[in-house]
């Protein structure tokens, strides 16, 4: 069973140790605490930073016992209270601390009393996915002839590469799992010129991986966080180093943060339709133009000068409407909504995770030129937007099923 | 009289009280009903989602949880309150509530309560443990 040494401060106050146990054994993976001495100070000395807090001292000493190797675990879980700001700050020293002086992998999280074993599930199936297959993420390379198949929600997504080129590609709506997939296999098995007996390996990700991986006979059927996170940093030629990884999703979006490509946090949002690409969907119906013409008109318009009251999809958009009225013209409004979708991620979402640059922002509304410069104007930087960056999780499943070759 | 310990869990400090006939509100009791309660909910404190919320009574909500969780348990002992003790500048061997936000209010909430108080540093040889404990005696006898 493999074991997920847990460093963390406030959990058992909060109410949520239980549910933090009860992700673990889902996945198959067991919660264990590494011992330490009562007597913190060498452990302190060594990593540098005294935070005041006796729980998070411990922290510090559980985590070099791990990286002493007196204490054997497969991976670390790290969580501290949610607005902490000494667990905050200790939470990702950690997590660098740990990343530098072991190999094992780490997923940090900032829980609150509502946290629940779901929420959990994602980040130790990570974790587990890490552990077990090591070897596996570590390629950096795809070789023969295979395909990656990525069954989202919204979306569903086929790549067939071969010798580490793109041959074939195809995206169409999700209906039904089953029929989606057939419709994007068969076309990007004609983009590619291939048959399916020419594929010589299969991997599938996203929600409907189970049913799509027993149809095909995929040899990788894995879960999402991992496989995009390997698809994106493959695309952008980030392999090595610290990245995000920013999708902006037409219904929930997920930022993820990563070493080498495995990702060690990532949250996740679907609450709001108003921090979502249905915003700009929204926003393009009452421009009157399509989506796909929407991203570069907002890129002409100025970010700052359509004033906007709400976030919300039904007051904020008629604040846009309003604006159209005063004068404003279509390129500034676009640009404002770009803005507000933009704002609204990084106060909601970013803010539970370290951002580390460079920021990869992928996903369908990755093309929107608008958005791409919002964000990069929200967090002082440019993202990366990779070529056939709404591709990720498909390149990352024909990448990673290479190896089963 | 009923005398609010901190920290919380030192067993050093309830010991005392009880010795000096007064009633500890000590933090050991409050966990002891709780794992002995026959429905055992949230291992391992028995802490659940509405005890956080609890903590609302005395930290807002932008407070992390942990310190909320934390004041749902205490807090209501404070409020029984009817003297204190506390100790500065202790081990974690003598007693730990392994955040110090949660001290810092802590300490604050049994000053707001404005009863008879008693602060104390923590012993660090022979001598200053005979004037720790005899203060302490004083202090409790002098209750009334």
């Amino acid at each position: 069973m493999i074991k997920i040494a847990q460093l963390s401060c406030g959990n058992d106050y909060s109410g949520i140790q239980k549910e933090i146990e009860k992700a673990a054994e889902t996945v198959g993976a067991k919660i264990v605490f590494p011992d330490v001495d009562i007597d913190f100070d060498d452990a302190i000395e060594d990593f540098g930073f005294d935070p005041v807090s006796p729980g998070l001292k411990l922290m510090v000493a559980r985590a070099k016992a791990l990286a002493d190797k007196s204490f054997e675990a497969d991976a670390v879980f790290i969580a501290t209270c949610f607005r902490c700001a000494e667990g905050a700050l200790i939470r990702n020293e950690l997590r660098r601390y740990l990343q530098k002086h072991t190999k094992l992998p780490v997923v940090m999280y900032s829980f609150t009393e509502n946290t629940q074993a779901s929420v959990l599930l994602t980040r130790m199936e990570a974790l587990v996915t890490i552990v077990k297959r090591k070897d596996l993420l570590g390629r950096e390379r795809q070789v023969g002839i295979t395909m990656g198949l990525d069954s989202g929600s919204a979306t569903t997504k086929a790549v067939i590469m071969q010798d580490n080129k793109i041959v074939g590609k195809y995206w169409s709506p999700t209906t039904t799992v089953m029929e989606s997939a057939e419709k994007v296999v068969a076309e990007a098995l004609k983009e590619a010129k291939m048959d399916l007996k020419d594929i010589e390996s299969i991997g599938t990700t996203g929600y409907g991986r189970y049913i799509l991986g027993q149809h095909y006979k995929a040899k990788l059927v894995q879960e999402e966080l991992t496989v995009n996170s390997k698809g994106a940093v493959f695309l952008a030629d980030k392999q090595k180093g610290e990245a995000t990884i920013l999708d902006i999703g037409g219904m929930d979006n997920k930022a993820i943060t990563v070493m080498d490509g495995i990702p060690d946090s990532f949250t996740m949002g679907g609450i709001c339709a108003g921090a979502s690409g249905r915003f700009l969907e929204t926003t393009a119906k009452r421009l009157g133009i399509e989506i796909g013409e929407f991203g570069g008109m907002a890129a002409k318009g100025e970010l700052h000068k359509v004033p906007m009251n709400s976030y919300c999809t039904v007051f904020g958009i008629q604040g846009l409407v309003s604006a159209l009225a005063e004068g404003y013209s279509k390129e500034d409004v676009a640009a404002a909504a770009c803005r507000s979708v933009a704002e609204q991620i990084y106060q909601q979402q970013l803010q539970e995770i370290d951002v580390r640059f460079p920021v990869i922002q992928v996903g369908g509304t990755s093309l929107l030129k608008g958005l791409v410069r919002a964000v990069g104007d929200i967090l002082k930087t440019e993202p990366v937007v990779p070529q056939n960056s709404q591709f990720i999780g498909a390149v990352g499943g024909a990448l990673l099923c290479s190896g089963f070759i | 009289m009923k005398i609010f310990i901190y920290p919380p869990n030192s067993m050093i400090l309830q010991d005392l009280v009880e010795r000096f006939g007064h009633t500890p509100l000590a933090l050991a009791k409050e966990i002891d009903r709780r794992v002995n309660d026959p429905e055992l909910d949230s291992p391992p404190m028995n802490i659940t989602e509405i005890d956080v919320k609890v903590g609302l009574k005395y930290a807002a909500i932008e407070v992390p949880s942990g310190v909320r969780g934390r004041l749902a348990l205490f807090g209501p002992l404070i409020d029984e309150a009817e003297a204190a003790i506390i100790v500065n500048d202790f081990p974690s061997t003598f007693g730990c509530m392994a955040c110090a936000r949660t001290n810092e209010l802590t300490i604050y909430l049994i000053k707001q309560k404005k009863v008879p108080t008693l602060e104390l540093e923590y012993p660090t040889n022979e001598e200053e443990v005979e004037d720790f404990i005899a203060r302490i005696k004083n202090f409790l006898e002098g209750l009334k």
